[in-house]
């Protein structure tokens, strides 16, 4: 008997009550072509314009080479580096990875994403207390950016130019897909708002800045491949799990942890529509 | 979108229900637990846990986001959302247009970060147009230029405005715009500077660009 299969469906069932469980999520951002564009209609483009300046020079390599250094490093109780780590396609293979994830681990038994499996091996193979981590996942403006972060961008430059395949084959993966198309369209808090609020219609914006439909393909499309993105307007390095945490926000919400089921779903659910996408993260953004 | 996957999960399962009877299904690891969504936050600042809890409106158009709300459960929403609206104790809709127009500008309030000892602000400039004048707005909402000088301001459509603000809800079950009088975003006397920035001849909504 197909075990897959009836897994699924036990998840199927017993997730239909449930799946509202989540909010929303991400919002500025977007395709660093689309937040450009967005400022076209009226005013005239100066990000365009720093951006031409900028040239292929984007801030975001020196935190790559940061974290470079700290994949390749010894460090922690066992003296490990992380290069031995699966980030779900072999030991040590970086090429093409970050772009099919978040995905079912086998030997964790979750779905987990760069941010949520990178934390996992500097735990197992380096033997870190990773709570203080996970505590502080983001860095504060102005500050240095956290190793997390670092580890993200260097990780995700390793799929530049790949295409997104965020896989849908394990039950696990599957769930998470549905379970995060139902909390983009959960509405909570005070101002009643959902992902779907500001990313559930085509062509709007908010103020100046253009906003994805996140609820399409293309939107999706237009958006995940450029994450992490090095945001001028914060001089800091933002990942995927910064996204949906200041979506959060904003939506008047409480605070959205860091690898929590809510932020893995809504990253899955943006992720898989996004397949066939070209990765160009890490990107520049206003 | 995973309809080939839901059919064969649905025959597995017919023909696991066949062969073990109806044994009750067994617990899959952990994900077979429906997990609360509180489960993935933290209460902080004055953003507390139970923002998350749904009211019936919340509920009822999480579910149909995109979608026609069936009209029994809209008449609900909208006749809740009506009864609620009070509307100003004194009588007076207009207050200072001044005053309304920095709070159509500001986008602070609620946030797990803001300070809840300052005023909350409206954010109508987020989501609509206003002044003429004012490039930076967005387009979730309608254009509310000239609204005053449109509409003028007799009683009718001042309570109409007012009970747009209190509570959209009351005219458009569904609406995204938040319930700026019922939900305490903002307070009567802001409502009223609101009010005034959409209505007063002086207000620049009203005025011509220059």
């Amino acid at each position: 008997m197909n075990l897959t299969g009836t897994l699924g469906l036990v998840l199927v069932l017993c997730a239909m009550p449930v799946a509202e469980a989540s909010a929303r999520s991400a919002d500025p951002p977007e395709a660093e072509a689309t937040e450009a564009s967005a400022r076209s209609a009226d005013p005239p483009d100066m990000f365009a314009e720093y951006r031409a300046m900028l040239g292929d020079d984007n801030p975001a390599e020196l935190v790559e080479m940061q974290g470079e250094e700290l994949w390749n490093t010894a460090r922690g109780p066992k003296a490990a580096s992380l290069t031995a780590c699966d980030l779900g396609l072999g030991k040590g293979v970086l090429a093409g990875a970050y772009a099919q994830l978040p995905r079912y681990f086998a030997d964790t038994g979750k779905l987990m994403d760069l941010e949520t499996r990178l934390l996992h091996c500097m735990q197992s193979l380096q033997g870190l207390d990773t709570s203080a981590l996970q505590q502080k996942p983001y860095s504060e403006q102005g500050q240095p950016q956290t190793e997390l972060e670092s580890l993200t961008v260097f990780i995700a430059a390793q799929s530049r130019g790949m295409l997104v395949a965020v896989p849908q084959s394990h039950p696990v993966e599957l769930q998470a897909f549905a379970d995060g198309a139902k909390a983009f369209n959960f509405r909570a808090g005070p101002h009643d708002f959902s992902c779907a609020t500001c990313h559930g219609q085509a062509g709007k914006r908010i103020r100046l800045q253009s906003l994805p439909q996140l609820n399409t393909v293309a939107g999706a499309q237009s958006s995940f491949g450029t994450w992490p993105t090095y945001r001028i307007s914060q001089g800091a390095v933002r990942t995927l799990e910064w996204r949906m945490a200041d979506c959060a926000r904003q939506q008047r919400l409480p605070a959205l942890q860091h690898g929590s089921k809510l932020a893995l779903d809504l990253i899955t659910y943006l992720g898989v529509q996004a397949n066939g996408a070209k990765m160009t993260a890490p990107s520049l953004k206003r | 979108m995973n309809s080939p996957m839901i059919v064969r999960s649905v025959l597995v399962a017919i023909l696991l229900a066949l062969v073990v009877g109806c044994a009750s299904p067994r617990p899959e690891e952990n994900v077979a637990t429906p997990v609360p969504v509180s489960n993935s936050f933290q209460a902080k600042g004055q953003a507390g846990l139970n923002r998350l809890e749904q009211n019936n409106m919340q509920a009822v158009c999480s579910e149909f986001e995109g979608q026609a709300v069936p009209p029994e459960l809209a008449k609900r929403i909208i006749d809740e959302a009506s009864a609620g609206v009070r509307f100003p104790t004194d009588g007076q809709y207009l207050g200072d247009w001044r005053n309304g127009e920095a709070i159509a500008r500001s986008g602070a309030g609620m946030q797990l970060n803001d300070d809840p000892a300052k005023p909350n602000g409206g954010n109508c400039y987020a989501c609509h147009q206003l002044a003429a004048a004012e490039i930076s707005y967005g387009t979730l909402g309608p254009s509310l230029t000239q609204y005053g000088k449109l509409r003028g301001t007799s009683e009718p459509i001042l309570q109409y405005a007012w009970t747009r603000l209190w509570n959209a809800h009351a005219y458009n079950a569904c609406s995204h715009m938040p319930r700026f009088g019922d939900a305490g975003i903002l307070t009567e006397q802001q409502l009223k500077d609101v009010m005034a920035f959409l209505f007063d001849p002086e207000s620049p909504v009203n005025r011509k660009a220059d």
